[in-house]
This record gives structure tokens, sequence and C-alpha cells, in this order.
């Protein structure tokens, strides 16, 4: 695509401010653990499954622990000093627990052998994830990378088994990636719901079991048209990171990842979630896997034409941030949307605007372009073809995710056939203009050109005054989609624990610092 | 006077319908997709386009007829009674009947996390041109946003001293609306705050009637604007004493 005419020099800046604005939370995040991080640690170390009332094992040893008043030294010594104490292996120790036979503090400290053992249960947690990335990268190497915009389409029964159903047909049509939408609500459970599930409401639930139910069944019919279907969950809400370890264990190859969102949308409390995000986005970047920020939902509550500007200030924030979690470009799916009222002179010009500059400016990142959803109406034949605006600038803007709209938004979640109808009606858009974008030229100070470095101009401005105040601070003045929160509200703040000196957590370090080459 | 649907002749009765079947595309399928559409009552059943859906799914569009007609005349629907005032009209109306600010919240309730539509309402900047009641020098309104519990929005009401509640419900898939919507009336009920609020709810599937039915004072379905619901609230709480 002909490149605009943007000034690199406020790039430069953007980019450097979103930096140091990541530095300052980072310090804050590393002096921090959650309840999340600890269930991960406990679900790293292969502790799964629940107790007779369905609680799950990781939630019942992580609040023995906080009940004995050990959590800030992390779970992972607690279970360690279990295991070698009493001969037993992680999941041992957590059925004692759960069958409250023992109390993990309650043990004294075993003077050898703990970290080499908590080594040893990383070096098996890693090993795990390590192969599923390795098998993923077998699949690509055999099928292809396919070509993007990669077309997306979610399925959100309720019950996995349709959920298949649903999903086969949709890759039989076209579709590159599947999403199962979860149900409403668990962005709010304190855990993650166990085994195979039919009943949910606007989704299905997240659990490691419907994970692997979906996987199996999107390898399959991949095999059969010979394409690497990627699968997509959250890791957000008050589990992200024990969902971001799920998802690396059972070969998710995308995951939507943004505390931001969680912040403002599900009034998740910051601190907890920023915390989680950080040691989610180890895991997901260790595990090959794809982040989707959430971006394009400021557009759903502000209006896209004056607040164009947070959606690329949190771009350039998030994008630092993962970076800071070891995540490599080509794994971070920036958030942005197409979601101009249709009444705009010139709406398309403006999103053709953002569309282009969010590709200039994150060369390498594959963005997750989300289409109308605030103005579709029931009007099924308007929404059809907005569309269709909306699948034709994503391709000629050379977008990499592209969530298909449905002319039924608004209505319910997708019947079979809305589906079928938007992968048809983006097989044709895009390939009839398949390389329009290499034949096209923006004109000098033109309304495309002059667009984009306003956007450019205001973001650089916001984020100069966020690295001011600090984004915490920025989120309780409302800054972004509108929407205030305040640093001790939201939910899950309770689960917040500041590290003891002789905290331990085996995993960050070596996330960090061995990061996965493709083979 | 009695009405069918027009297509291009007053009384054709043209239908335009879409569905899926769970059988392969075949000639069978199209015939099925026919007879369904006969059954169905349709005259003059054109089945024009039948595409594979993938995974044993055919896709029809069908074009019919029908017979059927219904007396216009005798068609009544519940709607919101309440005289249409504006921006300015409404704050105007607060300050000469009512003489003081009128408390609003709003919130999605339950486990529904879609706040486009709370928003819309709600919000400073509004929609389509119409500002949200935020904006509303004669109310106070506070958004609560989303998946919040039916006893949070009450204890909140209490503490802020709520005129008019306004609930959110955009999820209905299988009626999880419903009960959420019924559980907030018995516990405003139960706490004796009923004639003291006014309770509204919105949302794309709701209406007015239902609403009523549910015991609400009113409810809102797609298109409405804040204006629609600010005059509503205001003339409501004249209506009902609420000072």
């Amino acid at each position: 695509m002909g490149k605009i005419n943007l000034d690199e020099k406020k790039i430069g800046h953007a980019r450097s401010a979103a930096t140091r604005i990541a530095l300052s939370l980072q310090e804050f995040i590393a002096e921090h653990t959650t309840v999340a991080v600890e269930r991960t640690v406990a679900r790293l170390f292969g502790i799964d499954g629940v107790d007779g009332e369905g609680v799950p094992l990781p939630n019942l040893v992580v609040e023995d622990i906080v009940r004995g008043g050990g959590i800030s030294r992390g779970a992972a010594y607690y279970i360690a000093n279990a295991c070698v104490a009493l001969g037993a292996t992680p999941l041992q120790v957590a059925v004692q627990v759960a069958e409250g036979r023992l109390a993990l503090t309650t043990l004294p400290r075993e003077q050898q052998g703990v970290e080499a053992f908590i080594a040893q249960l990383a070096e098996i947690a890693l090993q795990k994830i390590t192969e599923r990335r390795r098998q993923r990268e077998d699949y690509l190497a055999e099928h292809g990378e396919g070509r993007q915009p990669y077309l997306y389409v979610i399925v959100a029964t309720g019950n996995i088994y349709e959920d298949v159903t649903q999903a086969k047909a949709a890759v039989r049509a076209g579709a590159d990636i599947i999403a199962v939408i979860r149900t409403t609500g668990q962005s709010l459970l304190d855990y993650v719901p166990y085994g195979a599930t039919t009943e949910g409401f606007g989704g299905t639930y997240a659990t490691q079991q419907n994970f692997r139910i979906m996987r199996a069944a999107l390898d399959e019919v991949g095999q059969e048209h010979k394409k690497y279907v990627r699968l997509v969950n959250y890791a957000s809400g008050l589990c992200m990171p024990e969902i971001a370890a799920i998802g690396a264990l059972e070969r998710l190859d995308m995951m939507l990842n943004d505390a931001l969102y969680g912040i403002l949308f599900r009034d998740i409390n910051m601190q907890r979630t920023l915390v989680d995000q950080h040691f989610s986005r180890l895991i997901n970047g260790y595990a090959g896997i794809i982040i989707n920020t959430g971006e394009d939902n400021y557009l759903t509550t502000a209006d896209a034409y004056e607040s164009a500007h947070t959606v690329l200030a949190s771009q350039f924030i998030n994008e630092q941030l993962a970076h800071l979690a070891n995540i490599p470009d080509e794994q971070i799916g920036l958030g942005h949307a197409f979601e101009m009222d249709p009444d705009i002179e010139d709406g398309l010009l403006l999103e053709i605007a953002q569309a282009a500059m969010a590709r200039q400016i994150f060369p390498r990142a594959p963005l997750k372009y989300m289409p109308p959803t605030k103005h579709m109406t029931g009007n099924i034949f308007k929404g059809q073809v907005m569309n269709a605006m909306f699948n034709l600038t994503s391709v000629l803007t050379k977008q990499g995710i592209h969530l298909l709209g449905m002319m039924t938004e608004a209505i319910h979640t997708p019947f079979l056939q809305d589906r079928y109808l938007a992968l048809e009606s983006a097989r044709y858009v895009m390939n009839t203009a398949r390389n329009l974008g290499d034949e096209i030229a923006f004109v000098a100070g033109g309304k495309i050109e002059s667009r984009a470095n306003e956007v450019l101009g205001q973001a650089l401005l916001l984020l100069q005054e966020v690295e001011k105040t600090g984004l915490m601070e920025a989120i309780e003045a409302g800054i972004f989609a509108d929407v205030k929160r305040g640093r001790f509200g939201g939910k899950g703040l309770a689960g917040v624990v500041k590290k003891a000196p002789d905290y331990m957590n085996p995993f960050p370090a070596l996330l960090a610092s061995r990061h996965l080459q493709t083979k | 006077m009695e009405i069918r649907p027009y297509g291009d002749t007053l009384h054709d009765g043209a239908v335009q319908m879409s569905f899926t079947l769970p059988v392969p595309m075949s000639p069978e399928a199209k015939e099925a997709a026919k007879q369904l559409v006969h059954r169905m009552g349709f005259q003059s059943v054109s089945v024009v386009h039948m595409a594979d859906a993938g995974e044993g799914f055919s896709f029809m569009v069908v074009y019919a007829k029908t017979d059927a007609m219904v007396d216009f005349s005798t068609i009544s629907v519940p709607q919101v009674s309440a005289v249409q005032l504006s921006f300015y009209g409404v704050n105007a109306y607060i300050r000469r009947e009512i003489g003081r600010k009128v408390v609003v919240l709003g919130a999605c309730t339950g486990t529904d996390a879609h706040t486009v539509g709370l928003d819309a309402i709600m919000n400073m900047k509004g929609y389509a041109g119409e500002y949200g009641l935020e904006r509303y020098p004669e109310m106070v309104a506070h958004n609560l946003g989303s998946q919040v519990p039916n006893e949070t929005l009450i204890s909140r009401a209490i503490e802020l001293g709520a005129d008019a509640l306004l609930v959110s419900q955009v999820v209905t898939q299988k009626d999880v609306h419903i009960p959420n919507l019924t559980e907030l009336v018995e516990l405003v009920e139960a706490e004796g705050l009923r004639d003291r609020l006014v309770l509204i709810c919105g949302g794309p599937r709701l209406s007015h009637e239902l609403a009523i039915e549910l015991g609400y004072d009113a409810g809102f379905g797609s298109g409405t604007l804040p204006p629609h619901v600010a005059s509503f609230i205001v003339q409501e709480m004249v209506r009902r004493g609420i000072k």
C-alpha cells in the first residue's frame, strides 16, 4: 500500500513515551503477585481437577496457603516443600489439601531439595508447552501459514459439542480462525470451571476440556482442508494467567489478553489485572500464542471519530507492555475497529486512514481488525453492506486478523447461515480486491493523510499526558473509553499480594530468559 | 382495513425469507425447503438460491406469497404514554414541576456485559445527535456499567437517593433476562421502594408490553433516544407525586 506520509518523529516520541509508561508500571507489577498467578503456578506444576463440590484444586491449594498466611511467599515453595516432605507429587499434595488432611503452611521447612524440586517441576511444565508449540510449527510447516487477513469467526452456542458443529461448518465455508466466545459472566469468576460443558449464555465456558475438544475438532477439519485452523479463547478476567496456562497446554493459537479491557469494561481491579496480565503474557509469548488486545472496544462506548487517538495511544502502550513480557511483534495482535457512524460523509476515508496508519506504525504486528457493531441495527441488509466496506478496508490496508462482521449483529448470536454469508462476502471482497492496496497511493496532504497525522498527533499528546500522571492515574481520570475506574475499586483487589523478600516463582525468569526460536 | 405484505401489487402477499436446513445441498434439499414453506401456509413458493453452508447444511433463499391478512384497524400496541419533550423541554419541566435534581441510576444487571444500549442513553455525548442523561443539567445520572448484581443496584439506589432505575438487558438468549428483571422488581418491592422509584428496562429485544408484564413502569426497545426516556421519567414522577 502506498505509504501515508506520517510524521516519523512523532511516532518515535510516542513509542518512547509508551516505553516509559510501561516501565513505570512494571515496577509496581514486579513487587506484587495475585491469587490467580499462584493458582497458575499450581496448574503448571500439574495440579488439576476438582473436589466433590466442584471447586478446582488450584483454588483449594492457594486458599489453604492464604489461610495459613503464606501467600506472599508464593505457592511454589509450599507445594514443593510438601512434595519433598511427603515424597508426593504436587497433585497428590493438592488432593490431601482438598480432603482437609494437610495444611501446607504448617509443614516445617525442608532443609534440602526444595529449590531443586521447584526447578524440576518448572522444567517439566516448560517442556509440555514447548512440545505444543512445536506441534503448531509442524502443522504450519505442513500446510503453510495461510494468507492474511485471516478470516476469524466466533461460535457461541453455550454447548461445546454444538460449537464444534458450527466451527467445522465455518471452516468448510472458509474460516481460518475460530474463537469460542465465553459464557457471559465468566470473566468475573475467580476460578476456572472444569470439564466439558453444555450450558452457557451468549457463549461457552472456557475449560481445559472444552479447549481440548475444540482443538481436536479443528485439527481434524483442518487436516481435511489442508490448512491449520487457529483456535482462540480469552486469557482475560479474574483468571487471566490460569487460562493463558491452559491455553498454552492445549495449543490455543490466539488469546484475547488486555488488562485495560478488563479494567474499563468488566470493572476488574487495575492492580489485580495488570499483575495478572504480565504473567499471562510471559506464558503466551513463550507458547507462541498471539495475543489480541481490546482497543476496538473503546469505540463501542466512545465515539470512533473523536476517540480514535485513544486507540492508537493504547496500542503503543500495549505493544510496550507486551515487549516487557518478551512477546515478539509477530505475536502482538493489536486491536482496532471499523466503528465510524455510517452517516458521516467520507467515513470510509477516516476508516482507511486509521487502518493504514496502524499498519504502518506497527508493521510486523498481526493487527486485529474488528467489524462494525455499534451502528449495526436490525437492518440486516444495510449491515451486510457495512460489513462489505469493512472487508474492503481490511484487504486494502493489509490487516492481519479479520474478525468477520455478522449482519445479525445486535440481534442474536450468529446463526449458521449468518456466518456462512459473512464468509462468502469476505471471500468475495478480498479476492476481487486482493492487490488493490499495492496499486493505491495517497494524495499528499489529502484527507486520509491529514486525518492519520491528526490522530497520531493527538495520540502523542495523550501519551505524554499519561506519562506525566502515570497509567493508573490516567485510568482513574477516565481517559480511555470515557470510563473512570479507581485504583482500589473493582473486582479482585483482595487477591493482590505484595511479595515477601523470600517470594518464589520459577516461571517469570525462565519464561523471560528462554525465548523460543521458531524452528 | 385488511392488509397483507406488499411486493409490487396491493395484496400480493409477497414475502422473502432465508433459512438453513440440516441436510447437504441437493435437489431433495431444495424440494424439502419448498414443501416446508408450503406447509407454513405460503403459496407460489420459489426457492431462488441454494448453497452449501458446510458440514452437511444447506442454505436457502425463498420467495413466496401468503394469503393471510390482518385487520389493521383492530391493532393496538401499548406504548409509553408520555409527551415527547426535548433536552431543553425536559430540563425546564424538572425546574418547573419538580424543583430539584432528578437522580437516575443505570446499569446492565446480572451477567450482562453489553453496555452499548445503556451508554447510548446515559453517556454525556449521547447518541444520534441527542445528549445522554449525564448531560442534563437538572439530572444527576450515574452509569454503574455492566454486570451489576441487582442487590448492588438497589443498595446504590438507596445510597444515592435514586428517583429512577434504568436496567439494560442485551443478552436475551434462552430468556436469561426474564428471571433477572423479575428479581429486581421483587427486591425493590421487598425493600419497600417501589412507590418511590420509576422502574424502566430497555434493550433490543424488550417491549413496553413485556416491561409492564414484568412489573416495570416502562420498557424501551431499539431506536430509543435519551429524551424519550427522560420525558417518561419526569412525567411519571409528577404523575405519581414523587418529589
